[in-house]
């Protein structure tokens, strides 16, 4: 039976060990967004010795380009985006501390099993459903890559951001299990 | 000899940049009954509340000015020109762009453009891509397709072979469905072209996408392959958001025509539940 859990940023193993595939999780805290651009150069410095723009110990990660702000607002629409683009990032990320990504699509083999090693997790956000998800969010602000424009790195604050667990840190996958439990024929 | 109508490229740019706004914030009418009709039919929890989620996503969107999907897309264009038509005042694709330039920035749309190589950002949504037919009479019909790219990126073309047949065909489409699986934000709707060549069967496919979710296919052996195509695609249990349900899809567009006698091509263009297209007619 599914649970909705409230979660905040940072996250700890422990905490997420709770979730199952199939949970709804509601997240408030710090969070940071990178897609495919801000991934390979987060990695890229990283492999040359350097930092990472954010503390990766029990940071969340949502896969998302923003639309602009309009006037008055923190952010514009902000939906997940598909996650098997950032896989060949992922584990690395993973074995350094990140904890949570939230995005929407399957994940490839590696990241499950480096999320099942490392006891993190993978959220799903309704794909295309950004001018709700923007309803969470209460700051933003570009902290790195400015000259990527939507694909920049930003620090968002939310408040209750409605997610499903899709990977837990048991190997369990809402994708599977969900589509085995309808399909027919 | 009748005298064409003449049509300043200016009126369309205007026209493109309008439209831009509308189909990025307004989810099309038939959209949303779809959606509704989508959660009286689902059988999943979760997939009902996934449904909801996007009817009241669409509400704030609406409500707020704000896109219903940070996905703003690729613009395309499609641009019906009727022959009596002269079209004055300069080039017609570049009052098309430039519609799109101005549509995107004064609505707040992310422009999500690039080189393919270097990634670098056009920084103003274009070059759009607009496929222009000539069509009887003095009017201009023009949509404006903004087409996201994770349901892009799921699509697929096939040139199969003439043995392969319609049984081919069908375990193509539901093959393309089943990879894409959570990944282009079902409920989809698919625009399938049958026939043509390469090229025409894409287009085609994404032409098919401006249909009307619940309407009749003229054509009964199209009509007769969407219906078993949206069984087919619905038992496979991707279902909303791809996480468990029996609505898969919204709908399923056919396009069925002749070919070379050597070929059998297949287009399937996967659309997004945020199906986006606005149109007017000049």
């Amino acid at each position: 039976m599914s649970q909705t859990i409230r979660l905040t940023t940072p996250l700890a193993t422990e905490t997420l060990r709770e979730l199952q595939a199939g949970d709804r999780v509601l997240l408030s805290g710090v969070i940071y967004t990178g897609r495919d651009a801000a991934h390979k150069r987060i990695v890229e410095a990283m492999e040359a010795g350097g930092q990472p723009p954010f503390p990766l110990e029990g940071a969340a990660i949502f896969y998302v380009g923003p639309s602009p702000a309009p006037p008055g607002r923190v952010i514009g629409a902000a939906g997940p985006t598909t996650s098997y683009r950032m896989d060949a990032y992922a584990p690395y990320l993973i074995a350094r501390g990140l904890k949570a990504m939230i995005g929407k699509g399957k994940r490839g083999e590696e990241v499950k099993a480096a999320m099942v090693q490392h006891g993190a997790v993978y959220l799903a956000a309704i794909g295309g459903a950004g001018a709700l998800m923007a309803r969470s969010i209460s700051e933003a602000e570009v902290i790195a890559f400015p000259d990527l424009g939507p694909e920049a790195v930003r620090r968002l604050v939310v408040r209750d951001m409605p997610l499903f667990v899709v990977n837990d840190v048991r190997g369990g996958d809402l994708y599977q299990q969900g589509k085995a439990a309808y399909a027919r024929g | 000899m009748p005298v064409p109508r003449e049509l300043d490229v200016a009126l369309i740019r205007d026209t493109v940049a309008d439209l831009c706004g509308q189909a990025d914030l307004l989810l099309p009418a038939d959209v949303r009954r779809a959606l509704e009709r989508g959660i009286a039919a689902e059988e999943s929890p979760v997939g009902r509340e996934v449904l909801a989620r996007l009817i009241e996503n669409a509400d704030i969107a609406r409500d707020e000015s704000m896109p219903m999907c940070q996905d703003c897309g690729l613009a395309v264009i499609f641009l019906d020109l009727g022959q009596d038509v002269h079209l004055i005042g300069g080039d017609l694709i570049e009052a098309v762009n430039q519609g799109v330039r101005e549509g995107y920035e004064r609505n707040y749309l992310r422009k999500s453009v690039c080189h393919p190589f270097s990634r670098q950002n056009t920084g103003d949504n274009t070059p759009a891509v607009v496929h222009v037919s000539i069509v009887p009479g003095d009017k201009v019909r023009l949509w404006v397709v903004p087409k996201g790219g994770g349901s892009e990126n799921m699509s697929k073309v096939f040139l199969l072979t003439p043995a392969m047949g319609l049984k081919g065909v069908k375990e193509r489409v539901l093959e393309t469905v089943e990879a894409a699986g959570p990944n282009p934000c079902p409920p989809i709707i698919l625009g399938v072209a049958v026939g043509g060549t390469f090229d025409d069967a894409c287009r085609r496919a994404k032409r098919s996408l401006l249909r009307e979710l619940g309407s009749v296919n003229p054509d009964p052996e199209a009509a007769a392959l969407e219906a078993e195509l949206l069984e087919l695609v619905n038992n496979t249990g991707i279902g909303p958001a791809g996480l468990g349900g029996r609505v898969t899809a919204l709908g399923v567009f056919v396009d069925i025509r002749p070919c070379h006698i050597a070929s059998l091509p297949l287009a399937v263009n996967v659309q997004c539940h945020a199906a986006r297209h606005k149109e007017a007619v000049l």
